[in-house]
């Protein structure tokens, strides 16, 4: 090897880790959502939300995570991210809190 | 504070600093940021299961606690975890040295704190039923 570039391995091992964490945010909101289906209409619109904010997610993630060619890195789409993340953990929390009143 | 949000979220600003750098580097900083999202959606996820398939403990509310602790904690490593990717590409990108971080040490010793005040909890219990 002349150069030092690695064309194929650094997009791939970001494709694969983009998944992993589509994978983690998947079973997160899973669990939010079973924590949230407590059968009444409030318990079924935090569920709602947390079905939403996966979507949201998804939508985010699907490209990084399934995109061929050169990759993209960085941009907006790591901040939203983040975003959704820390939206699961507060509707978390809302409905620990529900529970204790 | 408002001002490094809106960073965050202008990545036009943050190409229109410094050198574009070897893609290679941008790739790593960009998995390092999906490892640390993880690490907040496992602490997110920990705190939920927390909150539904833990039994009520015998300290009033300690169960809920935990959870919202967790929770809390996920939201705030997923913060940081922009943050500190957003600082290091500006690093790259400007040939300076990374950003230097206390936080590792700190998530580590917090979540070393609460696993042995836990484990005294756990004992305490055991010592005392008998």
């Amino acid at each position: 090897m002349s150069t030092g570039r690695d064309p194929g391995l650094q997009p791939e091992r970001t494709r694969l880790a983009w998944r992993r964490t589509l994978l983690t945010a998947s079973v997160v909101t899973a669990l939010a959502a079973r924590l949230a289906s407590a059968g009444d209409p409030v318990g079924a619109l935090v569920a709602g939300s947390t079905v939403v904010v996966w979507g949201a997610l998804l939508a985010l993630c699907w490209p990084r995570a399934t995109g061929t060619g050169p990759a993209r890195t960085g941009g907006r789409t790591l901040p939203l991210v983040a975003l959704g993340t820390v939206g699961l953990a507060l509707l978390g929390v809302l409905l620990v809190l529900r529970r204790l009143g | 504070m408002w001002e490094a949000i809106r960073r965050w979220f202008d990545p036009a600003e943050l190409r229109s600093i410094g050198e574009p750098p070897d893609y290679r580097f941008s790739l790593a900083n960009e998995r390092t940021f999906l490892a640390w999202l993880r690490t907040a959606l496992a602490l997110v996820g920990g705190g939920l299961a927390t909150a539904q398939f833990l039994p009520p403990l015998p300290m009033s509310h300690l169960r809920e606690v935990i959870a919202v602790a967790l929770l809390l904690l996920g939201g705030a490593v997923a913060i940081r975890a922009v943050d500190h990717w957003a600082r290091t590409e500006r690093a790259i990108r400007l040939g300076e040295e990374l950003p230097a971080s206390r936080f590792p040490a700190v998530l580590a010793l917090a979540l070393a704190a609460g696993a042995v005040l836990l484990v005294v909890a756990v004992l305490v219990r055991a010592i005392g039923g008998q």
